[in-house]
C-alpha cells in the first residue's frame, strides 16, 4: 500500500470539472459568433489587426512572466492573455494600423495586468485600460471607422490590399464612415433634432444585426446577446451585472426620451449601439474586476449603466462603456468591503439571530 | 410537507450507484481487532480490562470519562492481547490508546446482556442512561455522545426530532441501505428517542436520490401519525444539521448556537438503529454499517463490520483494488479524511472507506484566485471564502475571523467549485487550528499571570502580616516598658525624665530594624 503519506490534506477529494482555462475558453466560445461576423464584415484588414493584437498579447504575457520569474507555460495556457487580446481587438476600429493593436496589448498585458501582479490581481479590466489609453493617445486612429465591406464582396480590400492597410499605413478615406453614436453626437452638437438625424442613419434592424460602421466586434447586438446567453447558461456569469446595467441604461433612456424625444434617443437605440451589449455581457462581467456578491454585482451593474448613459449623453465622448466600466472597477474593492452576503445564523449587522418567540429556550 | 430554501450548496456527481444496490453483508470475523479508546468527541475512555483477560461480546472494555465521553465494549468474545497504543483512524496516523482483542470465534454475548420489554415504559433519564451505557455516539460521523443530546430536554424547550437521512455526501449508501433493509427497527429507535426527548413531532429527511429508502421508511412509519417523511432536494450539504433544520422549519439556527435553540434535535438513522438495539436487546454499540466504494475498489459493498476491524480486512473482503487508488478516504469525499494506512481500525464514526482514482479526485495544480465568486455562490453559510483565504494567506487570521471564519462549517462546497483548484478548506482548517492554539496559549498565559499575581498577593499578605505582628509586638513592648517605667517612677514622684522614656521606647525599634 503506497498511501502512507503523513501530509494530511483537507478535502474535498472530489472536484467539479472546472478550471480557469475552461472558464476562459467558454468566454471565447461565447465571443466567437460576434467575432466571426466582425471579421467577415470588415474583411482582411480586420483579420490582420485581430491576429496582430492577440499574438502581441501572448508575446507580452510570456515576456512579463519570464521577467517576473513565474512559470510561463501554465499561465500562458490559462487563456487569460488570449482572452484579453481578443476583447481588446473587439473594441478597436477594424481597419486601425497594426501598431494600435500592439501598443494596446502592451498597455493591457504589461501595464494593466502584470504590473499589478498578474492574473487575478488587476484592479482594472486590462482591455478597457488599453482602449482608454489608446483613445486618449491616438484619437485619430481610434475614431477612424469604416463602412462594412464584407469579405469577397466587390469593393472589399483583397488579401494584399488588406496587408497594405493594416501594415503599410495606406489610407482608406473612400471607405470611412462614422459610428451611429459618433454621428448622432456631432449632429446633436450642431443643434439638429433627432427626428431629422436618425431616419436613414439608424434602424433597429441594422443595429441589431450589426451591418453598420463600428468597432471590430461590437456591431452585432444579436450575436453578442447570443454569446451572453451562453455564458449565463454555462454559469460563467450570473444575470446580476448584465441585467442591472442594461436595465439602468434602458430606464434612463426611456425616461429622458419621454421628456424630450428630439434630444434624447430611446432605449433600443442605446441598447444596440456601440459597446453596450459587449460591455454588459463580456466587459463589466470580467470576473477579476467586478464584485463577488450578488448584491454588489447589482450595484456595480447599475453604476455601469448610469455612467454609460451619462457619458454618452452629456460629455464630449460619444461612447462611454470603457470609461464607465473602469470607473466602476475602481469602486469594486469598496463595494466588496461594504456589500457582503448575510452570514448564516446572523443578522445583517453580524449579531446572532434572536427569535421573538424564543422557541426552544426554556426559562 | 412544505420545504424551505437554503442558500448556496453544490450538486456533486453522487456516484451512489456504485454501492447503492448492494445489500448489507456481515464481514467475516477478522483475526484481530484493535479497539481505540477514543471513538467519540470528548474525553477518551479509560481501560477496564487487563492483558490476558477473557471477555464475552458486549463486555465493557473501557469506561467513559467525564460529562462528554462514551464507554467502549468488546465487539466479540475472545482474549485481550494487550492494552497499548496503535495507529489511529485519523489522517495523522498517530498512535492512540487501543485495546487489542483476539476473537475466539464463538462470538458469544455476555450473560448480562438484556433488553427491556417496553422501552416506552421507561422514563427519559433511564433511556438516556441506557444509551450512554451502550456507548452510542452520533453515527453520521460527528460521534457526539448520543445520550448527551437526549438530555438536551433539560435545558431547552424541544418540539421536534429530526432524523437526518439526507446522506448528502457522494458515494455513501450505508444509511440508505439501513433505512431500506431495517426500516421498522430504525423507526422503533426513532420513536424511543422521541419518547426520551419528550417531543411529539418527528420528521425524517431523506434526499430524493434515495427513493427506495423514502418508500421503505414511509411504509414503516405509516402507522404513526406523528412521523412525517420529508423528501429533500438532492443538494450538498443538505445533511448539515443546521441547514437540514432550516429546510424543514424555515429557521436558521442562531450563530454559535445549537439547533436545540430553535427547539429541534437532530439524530442520524444509524444512531436510531443503535438505540433500538440497545433498548430492545441490550446490545451495546459494537458494530456499524460502512460503505466500501470508489472506482478503485473491485467489488463495492455495504458491510456490517465490528469496531476495531482493520481497513485492510475490509478491502480484502471487497476484492482489493482494481487499480492503485489516488486517495484512500475515510468518510465521504467532501468532508472525509485521508487514511494514513490500511492498518488502522474501523471506529464508531467511520461511515465510508473510499478508494478513489485520479479521475474521481480530479486534482490539479492550484492557480491564482480570479475572483470569479463561485465560492461565494456555493457557500451555504453566506461567507466570502476568497476573502477569508486572502487574509489567511497574508497571515491575518484575525481578519479572517472577523469575516466569519468561525461560522464556516467546513463543508468544502467552495473548494469543490473553485476553478483555480485552491484548497480553501485547507486554509480554513489551518486558521481554525492556529486560532484554537492561540486561544489555548492565551488562556495558559492568563492562567500563569493569574497564578503569579496570586502568589505575589500571597507573599505581600505574609509580609504585611509579619509587619503587622512586629508593629503589634513593638507597641506592646512599648506599652509594657512605659507601664514599668511608670510603676518605677510612681513612688519617686517626678523622678523619671521624658528623655529616659523616649530612649526606652526607641531602643527595641532600632534593634529590630
Amino acid at each position: 500500500m503506497s498511501i502512507e503519506t503523513p501530509a494530511a490534506q483537507a478535502g474535498p477529494f472530489a472536484h467539479e470539472p472546472v478550471s480557469i482555462s475552461r472558464t476562459m475558453g467558454l468566454v471565447m466560445l461565447a465571443l466567437l459568433p460576434a467575432t466571426v461576423f466582425g471579421l467577415w464584415q470588415f474583411g482582411w484588414p480586420a483579420i490582420y489587426l485581430f491576429a496582430a493584437t492577440i499574438a502581441s498579447a501572448l508575446v507580452f504575457e510570456a515576456m512579463s512572466l519570464r521577467v517576473a520569474g513565474k512559470p510561463v507555460r501554465p499561465f500562458l495556457l490559462d487563456g487569460s492573455a488570449l482572452l484579453t487580446g481578443w476583447l481588446l481587438a473587439m473594441t478597436l476600429p477594424p481597419w486601425a494600423p497594426w501598431w494600435i493593436g500592439v501598443v494596446g496589448s502592451f498597455m493591457a498585458i504589461v501595464i494593466a495586468k502584470q504590473v499589478f501582479g498578474g492574473i487575478g490581481q488587476n484592479l482594472f479590466n486590462p482591455a478597457m485600460v488599453a482602449r482608454v489609453a489608446l483613445l486618449i493617445a491616438f484619437p485619430l486612429e481610434m475614431t477612424s471607422f469604416v463602412v462594412p465591406t464584407p469579405l469577397f464582396s466587390a469593393e472589399a480590400p483583397g488579401l494584399l490590399q488588406g496587408l497594405a492597410i493594416t501594415f503599410g499605413g495606406q489610407g482608406f478615406d473612400a471607405f470611412s464612415g462614422a459610428t451611429v453614436l459618433g454621428h448622432v453626437r456631432t449632429e446633436l452638437g450642431q443643434g439638429h433634432e433627432l427626428s431629422v438625424i436618425l431616419p436613414g442613419l439608424f434602424g433597429p434592424l441594422s443595429g441589431a444585426l450589426g451591418t453598420v460602421a463600428g468597432s471590430l466586434g461590437e456591431t452585432s447586438a444579436l450575436l453578442l446577446l447570443l454569446g451572453g446567453l451562453l455564458l449565463l447558461y454555462k454559469r460563467i456569469i450570473t444575470w446580476h451585472i448584465p441585467l442591472a446595467m442594461l436595465a439602468t441604461v434602458a430606464i434612463l433612456a426611456t425616461l429622458l426620451h419621454l421628456y424630450d424625444p428630439e434630444r434624447y434617443a430611446g432605449a433600443l437605440y442605446h441598447l444596440v449601439s456601440g459597446a453596450t451589449l459587449l460591455g454588459a455581457f463580456f466587459i463589466a462581467t470580467d470576473l477579476v474586476t467586478s464584485p463577488v456578491s450578488a448584491r454588489g454585482q447589482i450595484l456595480f451593474g447599475v453604476g455601469c449603466g448610469l455612467l454609460v448613459y451619462v457619458i454618452r449623453t452629456w460629455t464630449s465622448y460619444p461612447e462611454g462603456v470603457a470609461f464607465a466600466v473602469m470607473l466602476m472597477n475602481a469602486c469594486t474593492p469598496l463595494i466588496d468591503h461594504y456589500v457582503k452576503p448575510r452570514i448564516y445564523g446572523r443578522d445583517r449587522k453580524g449579531s446572532p439571530i434572536e427569535y421573538a418567540d424564543d422557541a426552544g429556550v426554556s426559562r | 410537507m412544505k420545504l424551505f430554501k437554503i442558500r448556496g450548496g453544490v450538486h456533486p456527481d453522487d456516484r451512489k450507484q456504485l454501492a447503492a444496490g448492494q445489500a448489507i453483508e456481515v464481514l467475516p470475523m477478522p483475526a484481530l481487532l484493535h479497539i481505540p479508546l477514543q471513538q467519540h468527541i470528548g474525553a477518551p475512555a479509560s481501560p477496564a480490562v487487563r492483558r490476558g483477560q477473557l471477555v464475552a461480546k458486549g463486555d465493557l472494555l473501557a469506561n467513559g470519562q467525564g460529562m462528554i465521553s462514551a464507554p467502549v465494549h468488546a465487539p466479540t468474545s475472545g482474549r485481550i492481547m494487550g492494552v497499548g497504543s496503535y495507529p489511529a483512524h485519523h489522517a495523522s496516523g498517530l498512535s492512540v490508546p487501543t485495546i487489542t482483542l483476539k476473537p475466539d470465534g464463538e462470538d458469544r454475548w455476555a450473560d448480562h446482556i438484556q433488553g427491556v420489554d417496553d422501552p416506552f415504559a421507561l422514563d427519559a433519564d433511564a433511556i438516556a442512561a441506557r444509551v450512554a451505557a451502550a456507548g452510542i455516539v452520533g453515527l453520521g460521523g460527528a460521534t457526539f455522545p448520543a445520550a448527551v443530546k437526549l438530555n438536551l430536554r433539560k435545558k431547552y424547550r424541544l418540539h421536534t426530532l429530526v432524523i437526518n437521512g439526507a446522506e448528502c455526501e457522494p458515494y455513501l449508501t450505508c444509511d440508505d441501505r439501513l433505512m431500506r433493509e431495517r426500516s421498522a427497527d430504525v423507526i422503533d429507535g426513532i420513536r424511543i428517542m422521541a419518547h426520551a426527548l419528550g417531543v411529539e413531532r418527528i420528521v425524517i429527511g431523506i434526499e430524493n436520490n434515495k427513493p427506495e429508502a423514502q418508500a421503505a421508511m414511509a411504509v414503516a412509519a405509516s402507522e404513526h401519525a406523528n412521523i412525517r417523511i420529508a423528501r429533500l432536494p438532492t443538494r450538498y450539504p443538505m445533511g448539515s444539521e443546521k441547514h437540514l433544520v432550516q429546510t424543514l422549519t424555515g429557521r436558521e439556527t442562531p450563530a454559535r448556537g445549537l439547533t436545540a435553540d430553535i427547539g429541534v434535535v437532530v439524530h442520524n438513522p444509524a444512531t436510531a438503529f443503535a438505540v433500538h438495539e440497545a433498548l430492545r436487546y441490550g446490545y451495546p454499540l459494537v458494530a456499524r454499517v460502512v460503505t466500501v466504494t470508489g472506482h478503485a475498489i473491485s467489488r463495492p459493498r455495504n458491510l456490517k463490520v465490528l469496531l476495531g476491524t482493520k481497513v485492510q480486512d475490509i478491502l480484502d473482503y471487497c476484492g482489493g483494488f482494481k487499480v492503485e487508488p489516488e486517495r484512500l478516504i475515510s468518510g465521504g469525499p467532501m468532508m472525509g479524511q485521508p487514511l494514513p494506512s490500511t492498518r488502522v481500525p474501523m471506529v464508531k464514526g467511520s461511515n465510508g472507506v473510499l478508494a478513489l482514482t485520479a479521475d474521481e479526485t480530479n486534482v490539479r495544480d492550484t492557480m491564482p484566485c480570479i475572483r470569479c465568486g463561485s465560492c461565494v455562490q456555493a457557500c451555504p453559510c453566506g461567507l466570502v471564502p476568497l476573502e477569508m483565504a486572502a487574509h489567511i494567506r497574508a497571515g491575518d487570521l484575525e481578519g479572517a475571523v472577523s469575516r466569519g471564519l468561525m461560522d464556516c462549517i467546513g463543508c468544502g462546497s467552495c473548494a469543490y467549485v473553485c476553478p483555480g483548484h485552491i484548497p480553501l478548506v485547507q486554509f480554513f482548517n489551518y486558521a481554525k487550528g492556529d486560532m484554537a492554539a492561540r486561544g489555548r496559549a492565551k488562556q495558559k498565559q492568563a492562567e500563569t499571570k493569574r497564578l503569579a499575581e496570586q502568589r505575589t498577593a500571597r507573599m505581600e499578605a505574609i509580609k504585611a502580616a509579619k509587619r503587622e505582628a512586629m508593629a503589634k509586638r513593638k507597641r506592646e513592648m512599648a506599652a509594657k516598658k512605659k507601664a514599668e517605667a511608670e510603676q518605677a517612677a510612681a513612688p519617686s514622684a517626678h523622678a523619671a525624665t521624658p528623655i529616659a522614656e523616649t530612649l526606652t521606647a526607641e531602643t527595641p525599634a532600632e534593634t529590630e530594624a
